[in-house]
């Protein structure tokens, strides 16, 4: 069986200025705290950053550091956030502001579905989301004007596929092949983004052998994941 | 003004039914909860990746695994799933959910919704609310019926949409108004107001339901 496991600095050590990354998480439960981490010690810069929200700062909820995609702002490594909502992290309207961060709003349900387009093949998505709203009106990520398609009298908005360089991804646990669950609330966006990216990265908070669990235990297969990092604590308040 | 908002928390409460899967906003919306009957059975719908969302839990026993939209620590009732947020959103779209409560900034006589955004104001995003609004079979609006005196309820949206023609119903302090083709009609009116304050408070032609029902409190 390929080794998979990696250090947390060795597992972001190709991520290079200006690449692409998708973070899972929301609001921070579920990040990859590890991983965010090994990211800021290695200093990489102009990155863009695909993710539900800009994570968490310092004290909120009781947070003892910042969390998920808040530190990779946090230390200045971020041109443009990809996210569907940023008003808890109020770093990044300060950053709008001061001109060194472009933000992309995309709405929660099309994100998901634009990252799992990536990840499943589709050459985009339909959805009434966003019709005769900023949405429809704004260009996309990369710029592009948003096609409207009508289909039996409703109009939809043709959303395109959102791929990264990385994805950065946490389980609660994994076996050594890479099979993994996240539990409970901390699924939202790692599900998808397993496979939205050229290299798949998870932390998992717990790793078992091959076998030692029942297959049925894990929701995401092992063939999608490119490095296990372990260590990835549950997080404390 | 917190009584006035208990007021609309407790009338929207009445509009769930036995069986009914709704989504709560965040603020005055997540107050409904609190006035659902019990012998309601209703499950609560969580953006972020449940079914099944429940009260805070008492301090020192959160489980870091289970926040709300907001991501605030929260517990889950015996049946919740769990699901990641292409589920969530696929459950929202789908008609899956019968009901959502939020909040809003402005609402047109057509049911156009603007609740997420206000020109040159700090950014914040739209998180789940388009898709909401879109898929939710019932979009309810709780809020107060002016903005310190300013109409929200008007002919036509000035601000940014959140979703054309979404909005059924508006509860405020003031009654409960129905979006219908016609336009917008005043349902329950509180004892408090008259049918001139309402109007007077609001920015568009209200038509008045011609079986006017008294909006009770309890």
């Amino acid at each position: 069986m390929v080794n998979k496991f990696l250090s947390a600095d060795e597992a972001v050590a190709g991520v290079k200025d200006g690449m692409t990354i998708m973070v899972g998480g929301f609001l921070g439960t579920g990040s990859p705290e590890i991983l965010m981490d090994a990211l800021v010690r290695k200093g990489v810069k102009h990155l863009t950053v695909i993710g539900n929200d800009g994570g968490l700062p310092i004290g909120t909820y009781g947070a003892k550091t910042a969390r998920g995609i808040a530190k990779l702002i946090d230390a200045g490594m971020v041109d443009h956030i990809i996210a569907s909502h940023v008003g808890m992290n109020p770093a990044i309207a300060d950053g709008m502001n001061a001109g060194t961060l472009k933000c992309t709003l995309v709405p929660q349900g099309t994100l998901a579905e634009k990252i799992r387009a990536a990840n499943y093949g589709l050459g985009g998505v339909l959805t009434p989301t966003g019709v005769g709203t900023p949405v429809q009106d704004d260009p996309d990520e990369l710029g592009r004007k948003k096609q409207i398609i009508e289909i039996e009298g409703k109009e939809y908005l043709l959303e395109m596929p959102l791929k990264a360089d990385y994805a950065f991804i946490r389980a609660s646990v994994c076996d050594r092949f890479g099979n993994f669950r996240c539990d409970k609330a901390t699924k939202n966006f790692n599900y998808v983004m397993a496979g939205a990216a050229d290299h798949v990265v998870i932390a998992s908070e717990k790793v078992v052998e091959v076998g030692e669990l029942d297959p049925e235990t894990f929701d995401v297969a092992g063939v999608v994941v490119d490095t296990i990092v372990e260590g990835e604590a549950k997080w404390q308040i | 003004m917190a009584d006035l908002k208990e007021r609309i928390a407790k009338r929207i409460a009445k509009e769930f039914k036995n069986g009914d899967f709704g989504n709560l906003g965040i603020g005055l919306p997540t107050m409904v909860a609190n006035y659902i009957p019990s012998d309601v059975d209703v499950i609560l719908h969580s953006e972020n990746g449940f079914a099944g969302l429940a009260g805070a839990p008492e301090a020192g026993k959160e489980d870091v695994d289970v926040v709300n939209a907001g991501g605030a620590y929260v517990t889950a009732i015996d049946r919740v799933n769990y699901f990641d947020s292409a589920t969530s959103f696929g459950l929202v779209r789908g008609g899956h959910l019968d009901i959502t409560v939020l909040g809003a900034m402005q609402v047109a006589e057509n049911g156009d919704l603007a609740n997420w955004i206000v020109p040159g104001a700090k950014v914040a995003g739209m998180g789940g609310a388009m898709d909401l609004v879109v898929g939710a079979k019932k979009v309810i609006i709780a809020m107060l019926h002016t903005q310190k005196g300013a109409h929200k309820i008007l002919e036509k949206c000035t601000l940014p949409l959140t979703a054309q023609k979404c909005v059924n119903l508006i509860v405020t302090e003031m009654g409960v108004m129905e979006v219908t083709p016609e336009g917008i009609a005043v349902t329950e009116l509180h004892p408090d107001y008259s049918k001139e304050d309402i109007q007077a408070a609001t920015g568009c032609k209200l038509i008045f339901s011609p079986d006017l029902k008294v909006m009770e409190e309890e």
